[in-house]
């Protein structure tokens, strides 16, 4: 009898898109309850409020270029510069840098978790505060409790509920023959599935520009946080998934989603070999009747401060691409996944016991490649555009540097650029005057 | 909770740290969070090759200097009050700090900013920044972008300019004038947002 209450609960208004209110409830709960403990706290510290999360790290930062910072040290410099312009002073420009980056530098920072302004009473961001008062703690423990045995169970339930939809709703319906009702029952399966996932994740997401929804036969491209992105994008419309196959639970739920929908899962092997992989997604693409692809292009998960390098494999298949920004509130819960510090169960874990997932997704106009235009200038192009609009900063940097060297062309294209100051100069000593 | 001045404790002489470098309880623990997050292997100290793992100092041309300034005397191992006292030389200059004009110079004051500099060229720590030195870290900065020729071309001018006893190398006080008009407490300060 209980089970067919959950059931009716949890499955019935995820499958009409309906909520019943909870979780705006719990979440207006919730930001008051922060409100006061921040309060709390800053009357306690006697510190000026800080407004907003410190997305770019500790330092500051100037964002003037080589050639401006070492102009402008050499122009204080007294002695008129007669040709082959070097000065001593032009060595600060580069050890204050070397400085800067061993204190703080702009990759690392990129793979660990956001620090917030102020505390939103989990353990885990508690960086810089001190123990305030007996009030304080005393809502701490509270949340402790809620959050570890009562929304921890409930959302585990959930998860597996969902789950097991999935999995089994996927089988029976690969069972029918390939038509059009087949179709639909199995978006409406997938749907179903991932509204029940992000409750049980308490996940509060807000969808912008839904007239920019990917369409079928196109390519999303969204930036990569966690693997839960999945569950947040598909809670407003079927994608195709793109990744490598995997053993156990993934590699079941995996083989039961291909049987009611077509998605692109890739063995190892064929992940090396970058025209098969090209040429499957393709074909997939060009097939108008099939869920548009879901690809993360940074490859790897980011901290959600911040946008890598896109690596333009997606983008020299030469359809019409629909990019996604997706922003968590970091309030709430942080939503990166630090897959060097937690094992996938972990991160599962700290997720289902945070307060809840608050997040904005933003669709964004598709964005085709130009004429004359390569797939790394349009890659780029498109990761401005999602930095921009999720108010993310925009990097060149490469996601893979999280475990790979710095290549010898970056060091050497600083030397390139300082040595244009010098002897590049040189052949104009009168303009320097 | 009580994460800061639970981390503080943990973090042997933390007192006398800040009273010697000048920086507040929150910098110091950020330092030694960086400074625990360097050491990668959990050695409990630093290596240079956990300086040569950042990826923006790795493509710093003068990247095996600074890092040298850190290990100085040829010794392999760096602990966390040295890593401090190096970055303190970095604090921006305190106005209000008053001046004891009987205690020792404070390690941020523009003079030893000057001579954490003059270090860098100075590999042997003679006191003199010798033609030959100068050309050394020419070499490293421009590698393979100009000709030797060129290179010591530039030497030659650049002593020629601030030589002022003519003994083909630069002291300290020669190279202190020649900075003299530089803003050294803006370009060579870092300052912490928090």
């Amino acid at each position: 009898m209980w089970i067919s209450v959950v059931l009716a609960l949890t499955v019935l208004p995820a499958m009409f898109g309906l909520s019943l209110g909870f979780t705006d409830l719990y979440i207006k709960v919730l930001v008051k309850t922060l409100e006061w403990a921040a309060l709390r706290i800053q009357r306690a510290q006697k510190v000026p409020a800080v407004p907003c999360h410190l997305p770019n790290g500790i330092i500051q930062k100037g964002d003037s270029s080589m050639e401006e910072e070492i102009v402008e040290l050499r122009r204080m410099h007294p002695h008129p510069l007669t040709g082959g312009n070097f000065t001593l002073c032009d060595t600060f420009y580069f050890c204050k840098k070397g400085i800067e980056s061993i204190v703080e530098d702009q990759v690392t920072q990129r793979f660990t978790s956001e620090e917030l302004a102020s505390w939103n009473l989990l353990t885990r961001t508690n960086n810089n505060f001190h123990y305030i008062s007996m009030r304080v703690t005393i809502i701490w423990g509270l949340g402790v409790f809620i959050r570890y045995c009562i929304l921890l169970p409930l959302r585990i339930i959930l998860a597996a509920t969902g789950l097991s939809w999935l999995v089994i709703g996927t089988t029976l319906v690969g069972i029918l023959p390939n038509s059009n009702v087949k179709d639909r029952i199995s978006d409406l399966l997938h749907i179903t599935c991932y509204r029940i996932c992000a409750r049980g994740l308490s996940a509060k997401i807000h969808y912008h520009n839904k007239e920019n929804h990917p369409k079928k036969g196109g390519i999303c491209v969204a930036n990569h946080t966690s693997p839960i992105d999945i569950v947040i994008l598909a809670n407003d419309g079927c994608y195709a998934m793109v990744g490598q196959v995997h053993g156990g639970l993934m590699g079941l739920i995996q083989r039961s989603m291909v049987r009611s929908c077509p998605h692109v899962w890739f063995e190892r092997s064929e992940m090396k070999d970058r025209h098969a992989v090209a040429k499957r997604l393709r074909d997939h693409v060009a097939d108008k009747t099939k869920q548009p692809i879901l690809i993360f292009p940074e490859g790897t998960c980011i901290n959600n401060t911040s946008v890598m390098m896109f690596k333009k494999g997606s983008f020299e298949i030469g359809k019409t691409i629909h990019p996604v920004a997706i922003k968590y509130d970091p309030q709430f819960g942080d939503a990166f996944w630090n897959s060097a510090k937690y094992s996938m169960v972990a991160y599962l874990l700290r997720m289902m016991t945070s307060w809840a997932i608050v997040c904005n997704v933003w669709y964004l106009p598709p964005m085709s490649q130009q004429d004359g235009e390569d797939a790394v200038n349009f890659a780029n192009r498109v990761k401005s555009a999602i930095a921009h609009q999720g108010g993310l900063v925009d990097l060149s940097w490469d996601g893979g540097l999280k475990r790979g060297k710095v290549k010898e062309s970056y060091k050497e294209a600083q030397q390139k650029m300082y040595s244009s100051m010098i002897v590049g100069i040189s052949l104009k000593p009168s303009d320097m005057m | 909770m009580g994460s800061t001045n639970s981390t503080l404790s943990k973090i042997p002489n933390a007192g006398d740290l800040m009273q010697e470098t000048g920086f507040s309880p929150a910098h110091i623990v950020r330092l030694y969070d960086r400074y625990k997050a360097l050491d990668k292997d959990k050695k409990g100290h630093l290596c240079p090759q956990d300086f040569g793992a950042i990826k923006e100092l790795a493509m710093n041309p003068i990247s095996d200097r600074i890092i040298g300034a850190f290990f100085s005397s040829g010794q392999e191992v760096l602990d966390f009050p040295s890593f401090v006292r190096i970055l303190a030389h970095f604090r921006p200059v305190d106005k209000n700090r008053p001046k004891d004009p009987n205690s020792p110079e404070h390690i941020n004051s523009r003079s030893n900013k000057l001579k954490f500099i003059f270090q860098l060229y100075d590999q042997d720590k003679d006191g003199k920044i010798s033609r030959q030195e100068l050309l050394q870290v020419l070499r490293t900065m421009l590698e393979k972008q100009v000709t030797e020729e060129q290179l010591e071309s530039i030497a030659d001018r650049t002593i020629q300019e601030a030589d002022l006893d003519r003994d083909d190398a630069i002291s300290f006080d020669e190279f202190r004038k020649s900075m003299e008009k530089v803003n050294i407490e803006h370009k060579m300060s870092i300052r912490f947002l928090r």
